[in-house]
């Protein structure tokens, strides 16, 4: 028992090393800062963390940060590339650049200090990128091992993924979509895949919060959205604008609530996949903020297993995250597309 | 809050992405793998109603096999009994015949034997009557040579009259 607990000890002691470290980019400015007779502010390091930024900060020292391209456009000054470590001197102080300023992660024109059109690959772009990236490589693979392994049994990566290619097809899109569903069964698919991926990505110490950025949920919502509205029959907007089988005064009570529904489907998915997301990231920086703030080795280790443990749940969330934006979006689609029988059903 | 604001280049740096990757993904992972399992899923139930369909044959040639042993002993039973029956029939007729052929020989012998045994008989008889008209001659001549003879003679005819 004591021999547990003392290999127990010593693994959440390396633990706590490890997440500390691994975590706590960023932090040393701030602890710099505290030197300097400032206050510790967990809640700004744990916001850095979970926000886009024009850099990609690793780890301290003078190659742990990767000074991403900035792409601006303005009507005054047109396109403009450079690379944002322009924007910081040797302290790490935002200065101003060919006349434009970063101020809060925006880029501004400096005389006029108007709000440009910001292009640049920021961190969570330099995250999509390589999401998008792994998800070409990983895919493209299991389907040369389908080409290669034709009619045999799969293999390698092939068959880590076919069960869940097939999950998503067979629980999640097709009850959900109805007959029609291999029509949507690309997008769906990869809706699942990039979800699953970003959320695991985001997971790894210094990687992007790219699937709990509320940009990237939007387009993600906007697109099952359109294809939702677009794809939509005739019953379903009969069932919005004129509700069958409803008396007349209640279907006009009916109409704008119909009408907010349209809407709060795709904004329902944006947020619940942003809110999860961050929260767990804001969950896990905070728990490793506690160390900070108590200065203690006990607390660090503490809340490293609680770090530890939180992860694990980190790691089914985006799981189910995945699975639950992807069975919204065919839940969606598949009563815009359904053929209702209304006499039936009312 | 900053943090609830989506960024502009954020918003179209994701939209030109995913749908990018919406297409590649599609025309170069999944309609190919969704194609694949399709096949493969067709393929399998394609092999098992095969499995299916021969096993149904495999057992209604067994009952064909079977009927058709059946038939096949019946019918040598049926030729066996049919066989047997013949035998036996020509056995009783050889047996039938060769009786009455034996019952004709013995009777033929008998009525021969018989017509043999009138003939013999009536030889004997002649030759006996032959040969007792010889002895009487013999006789008479001897005893009807005196007259006394030729009386008593007489007189014993006469004698057995009057008994009668």
């Amino acid at each position: 028992m004591t021999a547990f607990l003392n290999k127990f000890s010593r693994f959440s002691f390396v633990l706590t090393l490890l997440f500390l470290g691994v975590f706590s980019t960023g932090l040393k400015a701030s602890e710099k800062a505290d030197d300097q007779g400032e206050k510790f502010n967990a809640s700004q390091v744990i916001l850095h963390h979970v926000m886009d930024d024009h850099i990609w900060h690793l780890w301290e020292g003078h190659n742990g940060t990767i000074y991403l391209p900035v792409i601006v456009y303005s009507s005054e000054r047109g396109l403009d590339i450079f690379s944002s470590h322009h924007f910081y001197d040797e302290h790490h102080n935002t200065v101003e650049y060919n006349g434009y300023k970063l101020d809060h992660n925006h880029i501004y024109l400096a005389d006029s200090h108007k709000a440009v059109l910001d292009l640049s690959i920021t961190k969570n772009v330099a995250m999509l990128f390589i999401n998008a990236a792994l998800l070409l490589l990983v895919f493209s693979a299991v389907s040369r091992s389908y080409r290669k392994n034709e009619g045999r049994a799969p293999s390698g990566v092939q068959s880590f993924f076919e069960p869940v290619i097939l999950f998503v097809r067979d629980e999640v899109v097709k009850p959900n979509i109805g007959p029609r569903y291999e029509k949507f069964l690309p997008y769906m698919l990869t809706l699942f895949f990039f979800i699953l991926f970003g959320n695991l990505l985001g997971l790894l110490p210094g990687a992007g919060n790219l699937t709990g950025n509320i940009a990237v949920t939007f387009v993600l919502a906007i697109l099952t959205f359109l294809i939702t509205n677009f794809s939509a029959n005739k019953a379903y907007w009969a069932h919005i604008f004129w509700t069958p089988g409803v008396p007349l005064p209640l279907r006009l009570i009916i109409l704008p609530v119909e009408i907010v529904g349209i809407f709060t489907k795709p904004l329902s998915l944006m947020v619940r996949l942003f809110v999860a997301i961050t929260a767990g990231h804001i969950v896990l920086l905070s728990l490793i903020c506690l160390a900070f703030i108590f200065k203690s080795m006990a607390v660090g280790a503490g809340s490293t297993v609680m770090v530890l443990f939180i992860s694990l749940i980190e790691l089914l969330v985006a799981g189910i995250q995945a699975y639950v934006f992807t069975l919204f979006s065919s839940l969606y689609i598949g009563m815009a597309i359904a053929d209702h029988d209304h006499d039936d059903h009312h | 809050m900053e943090l609830l604001t989506p960024g502009t280049g954020l918003i179209i740096w994701q939209l030109i992405v995913f749908v990018l990757l919406v297409l590649l993904l599609s025309k170069l992972a999944w309609k190919p793998i969704i194609n694949s399992l399709k096949e493969r899923e067709r393929s399998i139930q394609d092999a098992l109603d095969t499995a299916e369909k021969a096993r149904h044959e495999m057992s209604q040639l067994r009952s064909d096999n079977e009927r058709l042993l059946k038939e096949a002993r019946e019918e040598r039973e049926r030729i066996l009994r049919e066989a047997r029956e013949v035998a036996n029939r020509m056995k009783d007729e050889a047996q039938h015949d060769a009786k009455k052929t034996a019952d004709k020989i013995i009777e033929d012998a008998k009525a021969a034997i018989n017509i043999e045994k009138q003939a013999a008989l009536k030889e004997v008889r002649i030759q006996v009557s032959m040969f007792a008209l010889d002895i009487a001659e013999k006789l008479m001549k001897k005893n009807l040579s005196g007259d006394k003879a030729q009386k008593d003679l007489v007189e014993g005819y006469i004698k057995d009259l009057k008994i009668n």
